[in-house]
């Protein structure tokens, strides 16, 4: 674990909100670019990701156990996210039999 | 030191390859590694129990998920549905500019310390589980209702409506 400190202490802050800020427009990215309904959620746990490290790198940066708190109640957010939404996700298909996000069109109307 | 920039550098070549895959399975298996890399962040910066909740919660739990809806939902390779060129191309410029701003107002903050753990108990499940319980008592107990609502949520839009005729 000393060895680990020490990896840690030479690392700027810049750093790491250059990673998360990487990360999250890729994952921006991901939810313009594809169509298929289920890898528009994979993006969307990308950015949800992302900022968790972010907030876990602050959390270490201030010495503040909150930032970690708040990084377990995202997750348990996250995890209730995806259980409904691929509960729709799958309703969607049986009913149109495809996953295809424009096919979802007539939500327009 | 370099250890950080190896992982953030195996982090970003997986979340690229999660949304270019053409196989939704292999986008979800290029996540599950995506999501080891974070792990490996959160142990560097001695964050065990986050590191721990995001290998059981994350990799154990959610992408089995989604796995497992992509078994059901069976999707052969051909109906992927694929966006035009042009509509690609908004895209990846739409995301560079969000890039872009923030790295313009990052520059703009010259300074830069080093993050430095200060107290070595600080991630530990301990020292965590004494903040929760105390400061974060009500919102622990309302994520429980959250959490409540979202499984009979699921189980309700999940099944199949009864025939009514």
């Amino acid at each position: 674990m000393e060895t680990l400190n020490h990896n840690i202490q030479a690392i700027p802050l810049n750093h790491y909100i250059l990673l998360c800020s990487i990360i999250f427009s890729i994952g921006v990215i991901g939810v313009l670019v594809r169509r298929n309904a289920i890898v528009i959620f994979m993006s969307v746990e990308l950015m949800l990701n992302s900022v968790n490290l972010l907030l876990t790198a602050f959390s270490v940066y201030r010495g503040d156990a909150t930032g970690q708190v708040f990084v377990f109640f995202i997750m348990a957010l996250a995890a209730a996210e995806v259980a409904v939404g691929l509960a729709i996700i799958v309703m969607i298909y049986r009913n149109t039999n495809s996953i295809d996000i424009n096919v979802l069109n007539r939500l327009k109307w | 030191m370099s250890t950080f920039y190896f992982i953030a550098f195996l982090s970003i070549f997986f979340s690229i390859l999660v949304i270019t895959a053409k196989n939704p399975v292999h986008s979800i298996l290029y996540l599950i590694l995506t999501f080891a890399t974070f792990t490996i962040h959160y142990i560097l910066m001695n964050a065990q129990f986050v590191a721990i909740v995001n290998f059981i919660v994350y990799m154990g739990a959610i992408l089995v998920l989604f796995l497992y809806t992509l078994m059901l939902i069976n999707l052969n390779k051909d109906s992927e549905p694929q966006k035009s060129n042009f509509i690609k191309v908004i895209g990846f410029i739409a995301g560079g500019c969000f890039l872009v701003a923030i790295v313009a107002a990052l520059k703009a903050y010259k300074t830069s310390q080093l993050v430095v753990l200060q107290d070595p108990n600080l991630g530990l499940v301990k020292n965590l589980g004494k903040i929760l319980f105390n400061e974060y008592l009500l919102p622990f107990e309302v994520s429980s209702i959250l959490l409540l609502s979202a499984m009979v949520g699921a189980v309700l839009l999940a099944t199949k409506e009864p025939k009514t005729t």
